[in-house]
């Protein structure tokens, strides 16, 4: 497994653990260094790069990625309200269930392709979270949301109103207050929860690192570039579509199981078809097929989000506080459209500014401006070296 | 190793018994109708192990039909393809390729995304792995022995200068030459060639020629389905004609020339 990666595969994994255990210091400047941010940057970052290894290599758009996240989070809670606090179980399970259900939904879905795909995908994820909030209510509880309970103090009461948590009772472990997910006994909120996303998101990535550059990798991209092509190659394209469908889900399955450790409630809401939509955002903005680009789309997102929709006309008016009234009130009417409750309109807009200007995301921009810097460095250079000649002349 | 060698490489186990050429392919009774059309009526061909077959014939006459036929791209309305035993009508195009028949398509399919090593890495892993192998902690970089060969194959049908470059930089020409380089590499038993000269200049028309008489040398089988007649010549050792969907001719490029019907129905007088 270790072979798999290069020495500049192993330089840019180090470089990627380096920037991410450092959030909490360098994220400062912009004020994004409290640990719930920080926590979403990790979880989304794991989402999107478990998206970009079905999106970005095969080229298979799914707008139902949202099932699985909604589906590893109630798997968590059950985990917590069945088993014990510890969050390995929980991880487990979620990931556990999050491939089984991805299996069931590939094998259908990936039958056609396309559109057809997506719409297939779009339509399951959907029905999940119909079912969420209708039949599967005894499971999922409904609009209240599944929630971490005291553990029961008989038999006779109802798993909604207390838990069982079969381990942590056979262990003895006293419980003060609210329940807290737990990794051996080292609470799971705050910057350790943080530090322990982090963990796993370098995990992730270095997984993700190496199926891009292992041989399956190299099939899921043949797939994107020309499936027909390597049907008369003699590959069978659906298990590979298959197995990079349920890697994919684990990693959503896994990232929902993050945000039930970092606060353990699971609701329907997280299945709904905008949080499908906002990991495909999040892999296009940052640079779909890169591995990189859809973490810093994840992080790009969570950032504008927390910030912009925070924002209001006070903060507006003391941002415009240098115009004269009239000219500043008409700037804050105007800027309140794309802040607070807006902030989906600035999300919007900086899609299609990508989108249009940059439909490799931000990652191409990162390489546009290398090789306009690299240019520029080498054409300064050329002019130096031929001018040289003729100073030393002169 | 030469070109030539690495078609070969792996069919001699087979027993190519030398002034005995067998059966490789049967097409038995094949028909096919497309809403009514009749694409092929009543087809039965015979190819022999090491020979090249050329399929010639108008246009519409049926030739690339049969060809999809063969690959499992399109099931007949009746009767079989049987090649080496096995039964071809009704497998996956990846089964059919896993017994040991190749394709090349008349507009290139290459995986324009990839570069040419790749691009040849990737049959030859399939190959090697079979149709599907999960295995994602395998480097594809690591994959040291399918590289040479690949190297070796591309530098044969003359990309060795190309090696790195994205197959979407290559002229069609050369996409034609890197789609023969991925067959190659997998040592096929039996080639299928869909007008691998179409949209060539004449140079790289004969360089193609040169290429494949270099394959035909050392015994591969290959159906060949072209329009240019100095192609089919040049490189054919039986021609079958299609015209309507029908078989009207069949033989050596000598007995085709001289074959009333196909001077009728295809060739022109003044051709022959």
């Amino acid at each position: 497994m270790l072979r798999t990666l290069s020495r500049s595969d192993w330089l840019l994994l180090i470089v990627f653990a380096a920037v991410v255990l450092t959030l909490p210091w360098t994220m400062q400047p912009i004020g994004a260094a409290y640990p719930d941010l920080l926590q979403k940057f990790a979880i989304y970052g794991l989402f999107a790069i478990g998206f970009n290894i079905l999106f970005g290599l095969t080229g298979y758009l799914s707008f139902g990625h949202a099932a699985f996240l909604g589906v590893g989070s109630y798997a968590a809670v059950w985990s917590f309200k069945l088993l014990t606090m510890n969050v390995l179980p929980a991880l487990a399970l979620s990931v556990a269930v999050a491939g089984v259900f991805a299996f069931l939904i590939g094998y259908v879905s990936l039958r056609r392709s396309g559109i057809y795909f997506s719409i297939l995908t779009l339509a399951f994820a959907q029905m999940s979270y119909n079912l969420a909030y209708s039949v599967f209510t005894p499971i999922t509880n409904g609009e209240t949301g599944l929630q971490v309970r005291a553990i029961r103090a008989s038999a006779e009461t109802p798993l909604r109103d207390g838990d069982v948590r079969i381990i942590d009772q056979a262990l003895g472990v006293q419980e003060v207050g609210i329940p807290i997910s737990n990794l051996f006994g080292m609470k799971m909120s705050g910057y350790p929860g943080f530090y322990f996303c982090a963990v796993l998101l370098i995990i992730g990535f270095f997984i993700a690192l190496s199926i891009s550059r292992s041989n399956f990798g190299m099939m899921l991209k043949a797939i994107k570039s020309n499936q027909n092509r390597l049907k008369y190659t003699g590959v069978h394209t659906r298990p590979y579509l298959i197995a990079a469908f349920v890697i994919s889900g684990m990693y959503a399955g896994l990232a929902g199981s993050l945000l039930s450790i970092t606060d353990p409630i699971a609701g329907a809401e997280r299945m709904q078809w905008t949080a499908s939509g906002e990991v495909v955002l999040m892999t296009i903005l940052g640079g779909a097929g890169t591995l990189i680009g859809p973490v810093l789309g994840a992080g790009l997102i969570k950032y504008a989000e927390q910030k912009v929709s925070s924002w209001n006309e006070g903060i507006l008016h003391d941002a415009f506080s240098l115009l004269p009234g009239p000219v500043q009130d008409f700037f804050v009417e105007f800027a309140t459209l794309f802040v607070g409750e807006g902030w989906h309109l600035t999300l919007g807009l900086m899609f299609m500014i990508i989108v249009i200007f940059l439909p490799g995301g931000l990652m191409e921009g990162f390489r546009r401006l290398r090789r306009a810097l690299t240019s520029g460095r080498s054409s300064a250079s050329r002019t130096m070296s031929s001018t040289s000649p003729v100073q030393e002349r002169g | 190793m030469s070109v030539a060698e690495m078609a070969t490489h792996g069919t001699d186990e087979r027993g190519f018994r030398s002034g005995v050429p067998n059966k490789v392919l049967h097409v038995d009774d094949v028909h096919k109708s497309f809403a009514g059309l009749h694409a092929l009526s009543d087809v039965d061909l015979d190819v022999r192990q090491g020979e090249t077959h050329a399929i010639i014939g108008p246009n519409g006459a049926g030739k690339s039909t049969l060809l999809n036929v063969c690959v499992g791209r399109i099931k007949p309305d009746r009767g079989a393809v049987i090649f080496d035993g096995n039964t071809l009508t009704g497998k996956a195009p990846h089964e059919i390729n896993q017994l040991g028949v190749a394709r090349v398509f008349q507009t290139p399919e290459v995986f324009l995304d990839l570069s040419v090593l790749q691009n040849v890495m990737v049959p030859a892993l399939s190959k090697r792995d079979g149709y599907f192998n999960l295995n994602p902690f395998t480097a594809f970089a690591g994959e040291t022995a399918i590289r040479d060969e690949a190297e070796e194959v591309i530098a044969n049908v003359g990309l060795k200068y190309h090696i790195h470059s994205p197959a979407s930089s290559l002229s069609r020409g050369d996409k034609r030459r890197l789609e023969l380089a991925m067959c190659l590499i997998q040592h096929p038993k039996l080639l299928l060639l869909d007008e691998p000269t179409a949209g060539m200049a004449r140079h790289d028309t004969n360089a193609t020629i040169d290429l494949l008489k270099e394959i035909k040398e050392n015994g591969m089988t290959k159906i060949i389905i072209e329009h240019d007649m100095h192609v089919v010549f040049s490189l054919a050792d039986r021609i079958t004609v299609l015209a309507g969907g029908r078989i009207i001719a069949q033989g050596s490029p000598e007995e085709i020339k001289n074959n009333p019907k196909v001077k009728e129905a295809y060739l022109g007088e003044e051709q022959v």
